[in-house]
């Protein structure tokens, strides 16, 4: 089928401002976004930059806006948003070429709630026990490949600075529920900020957004309550 | 060009590069990367990590050494299977320490399943020693390693491309690496550089590999004088989704899964009447090979069936959620509900950058070692993996060696010298990309790179001939010519992909030239390289490993190696 990308394309070092461009490609109905895209990269215009490396939705690489949403572009096929796509950069990041942001704002926002495990006690020769229950309450979030879908959804992190995002809560989550973790004090009180968890107001796109089908309002929902929880302890 | 010092530059950040930086933390260590860390292909691995935990069942370090040993058609170096099945286990337990989130036992444990080609009590039946969590342990591993780097606050350079080795008198003293972003070269002094840019899946039409796996550090090592070993040796994992090549997990099979014909025939029991579905991946994709050429593909067609159906939608959900949804999205079929249709897809580099067990790069048959260069994981060739890897090896390899590359080089920092060696960059790099932003006519890279997989799909897969693969050395070396006059559609500075789709293209067809003429000179079939014209195993003669270097004329010269062997004398592989 012929398939029509409508591709928003800047490139700072020719261009003042973003242009629309027009591409025709073949494609099958079963063809990736993505395919459609290099397509267009290696046979028509190879000036078009995009992110992508492992094309089957795990690397986290190349989210974009796809007809209007936030989709991974090797994870959605032409037949569910053909034959017209528009294809544009994600929102509230810094363009750096065609559909390529700046991620460091999103990265240094995820360093930030101390996503690592904190065991202050002497490990054992074995594995620390944890039971499957245990192990189920933090499982939704662990699933995240950092692909900023959530966070460029949100209305309110497009003012930029003043908020941390879905994608660093969804991570600071994956800890606080972690059994054997023992830093939920010092990750709440950064939550807990002007730019944390507050700044939520429940509005979903995040949830919409995830290509991994994480539920992150609800996540961020259940940091808010283990905040209020651990100011009356 | 900007320009750093470190003692130590590690180059790739998957779990070989991120396992060595951990273990370097304190140094003045950094990472570079193509790609941010978080995209490395090691997140792509799905069902799990061997390690004789004996959780769930009987098990021990030897069992996983024999399956090892036995999986690599015994071109595996004994001594070097022993360390890596040893630390297997402490390597897994110190991820845990760290937060991966395993599956769970019942009590608490590391929750463990089956997996091909790992046995108890050397072969009588499958044993359950892959620890997994879910079908995304290798997702659990990057994400965990990151998450250590961050707390450790390792210097990274994310999105940085390597172009060339500074190498002088069997000495290694840093990088040439260009800045994605903007264009500049920077050059990185250091006293140690290991390499752990993964494998070149990429080289092949059908391929699980992400784009970003085209072996650039190993093409240029190869072209600052490393020979490269075993490079015939290239693994096709037996299911891949059909035409795309994206990897349905051994997990499958390992819960249950098994494999079809087109008369609805589970066919691997003839085979393989022990392990069945659960044999190596080599055989597994021969005998899929054999059995389409017998008419028995689905429809009489070119795919099979991988069948989950008596699974169940629950067990699916629960132990297998990722390939579900892969098989969901991209085929629009239901797993619990039709079978769903499976190619070979080339998987895995066996060969690469000949190293010793403590991750240093080797120059010759001697071990003789290159000052300063060190490998880790696909990249490398230890060789741990022999003829034919065994699932869940991979990750057990980046763990193991990525740790001990990491603390050899440390100590290999404490006996060097205070300044990095101060080795002249020659302009190399600089030359390579002025070159190729010069061109702005001729054909597109894109075509050279399309007939390239082409050909290696066509001649050097899963069934090999000397007429086949002749043929596609002549071809390779014409796609090289032609590479020459390509043309670039970007000649700018930022982020200009155009340029790196050049300079990843070169790579592969380096790499490409030397699989395909290391496949020609062994003439016998072993693991993963399959001789039509020489069917058999010939122990006598080529039980070594290839060691191929190309000089400066661009003549190919071959030497071999001793394969180092232990405890298990060759036998004839059954499963």
């Amino acid at each position: 089928m012929k398939v029509r990308f409508r591709i928003k394309r800047f490139n700072p070092e020719r261009d003042a401002r973003p242009h629309w461009a027009d591409y025709e490609v073949d494609a099958d109905p079963f063809d990736r976004v993505l395919d459609g895209l290099h397509q267009v990269k290696w046979y028509q215009d190879g000036t078009l930059a995009l992110r992508r490396s492992c094309a089957h939705g795990v690397c986290g690489s190349d989210t974009m806006l796809i007809n209007g949403r936030n989709r991974l572009a090797c994870k959605v096929l032409i037949k569910e948003v053909g034959p017209s796509i528009r294809v544009e950069p994600m929102r509230g990041l810094p363009v750096i070429k065609d559909l390529i942001v700046d991620m460091e704002p999103f990265f240094a926002q995820y360093r930030a709630v101390l996503p690592y495990l904190v065991n202050r006690d002497p490990a054992p020769q074995a594995e620390r026990r944890q039971s499957p229950e245990e192990r189920a309450r933090y499982d939704d979030t662990t699933k995240c490949i950092l692909c900023a879908a959530c966070s460029t959804a949100c209305p309110i992190y497009w003012s930029p600075g003043a908020y941390l995002g879905p994608a660093a809560i969804v991570n600071a989550h994956r800890f606080l529920f972690d059994s054997r973790d023992q830093a939920a004090g010092e990750r709440l009180d950064i939550l807990a900020q002007r730019s944390g968890v507050y700044r939520c107001r429940t509005i979903f796109n995040c949830t919409d957004a995830c290509p991994r089908g994480i539920e992150v309002t609800r996540a961020i929902q259940e940091v808010k309550r283990a905040l209020v929880t651990q100011k009356k302890g | 060009m900007t320009e750093h010092a470190f003692d130590a530059l590690i180059v790739g950040a998957g779990g070989a590069g991120l396992r060595a930086a951990v273990e370097l933390a304190g140094r003045r260590v950094a990472v570079i990367s193509k790609l941010y860390p978080p995209r490395s292909h090691t997140g792509a691995a799905q069902g799990g990590i061997g390690a004789a935990l004996g959780n769930l069942e009987e098990d021990h370090p030897e069992w996983h050494t024999f399956d090892t040993i036995k999986g690599g058609d015994y071109l595996v170096d004994q001594d070097a299977a022993e360390i890596m099945c040893q630390e297997a286990v402490e390597t897994v337990y110190e991820l845990e320490h760290w937060g991966l989130p395993f599956d769970r036992t019942p009590d608490g444990r590391i929750a463990q399943r089956r997996f091909g080609g790992h046995t108890r009590n050397f072969g009588e039946g499958p044993v359950r020693r892959a620890c997994h969590a879910a079908d995304r342990t290798g997702h659990m591993i990057l994400q965990t390693l990151y998450q250590q780097c961050i707390r450790q606050q390792i210097t990274f350079f994310d999105e940085f491309q390597m172009l060339d080795l500074l190498v002088a008198d069997e000495t290694c003293g840093g990088v040439v690496a260009y800045e994605i972003a903007t264009g500049e070269l920077h050059l990185f002094r250091a006293q140690a550089v290991l390499l752990a840019t993964g494998g070149f899946g990429r080289m092949y039409k059908v391929t699980s590999n992400a784009f970003a796996l085209t072996g650039d550090g190993v093409a240029i090592a190869w072209r600052r004088g490393v020979p490269l070993q075993d490079m015939e040796f290239f693994q096709f994992h037996p299911t891949g989704l059909y035409r795309l090549g994206i990897l349905l997990s051994e997990a499958a099979r390992g819960e249950g899964a098994v494999l079809l014909n087109g008369r609805g025939e589970r066919f691997m029991e003839r085979y393989a009447p022990t392990m069945k579905d659960l044999a190596p991946r080599d055989m597994i994709s021969r005998f899929m090979y054999q059995e389409v050429r017998a008419g028995n593909g689905i429809e009489g067609k070119d795919f099979l069936h991988l069948d989950f159906r008596h699974l169940g939608a629950r067990i699916l959900d629960e132990k297998l959620p990722d390939i579900t949804e892969f098989v969901r999205t991209y085929l629009g079929i239901d797993p619990a509900e039709a079978p769903v249709p499976i190619t070979p897809t080339a998987h895995y580099a066996m060969g690469g950058v000949p190293t010793d067990v403590d991750g240093q790069v080797v120059l010759d048959r001697s071990g003789r070692p290159l000052r300063g260069l060190y490998a880790a994981g696909e990249c490398a060739c230890v060789s741990v993996h022999g003829a034919n890897r065994l699932g869940t090896n991979s990750l057990v390899d980046i763990l193991v060696f990525g740790r001990r590359a990491g603390r050899h080089l440390g100590q290999f920092l404490a006996g060097a010298e205070q300044a990095p060696l101060r080795l002249a960059p020659e302009g190399t790099a600089e030359e390579l990309v002025r070159g190729w932003l010069a061109r702005d006519r001729g054909e597109p890279v894109a075509r050279l790179r399309d007939e390239l997989q082409a050909v290696m799909m066509e001649h050097a897969s899963v069934f090999r001939t000397a007429d086949g693969l002749s043929g596609a050395l002549a071809r390779v070396r014409e796609l090289r010519e032609r590479a020459v006059s390509a043309k670039l559609d970007d000649h700018g500075r930022r982020f200009n992909q155009d340029l790196l789709d050049a300079l990843e293209l070169g790579f592969l067809l380096d790499l490409a030239e030397a699989t395909v003429a290391s496949a020609f000179h062994r003439t016998e079939s072993r693991g993963a390289h399959s001789r039509e014209d020489f069917p058999q195993r010939n122990d006598a003669e080529w039980l070594k490993h290839t060691l191929v270097s190309r000089d400066a004329e661009g003549r190919l010269t071959f030497l071999y190696r001793p394969v180092t062997i232990t405890r298990y004398q060759p036998q004839e592989r059954k499963y």
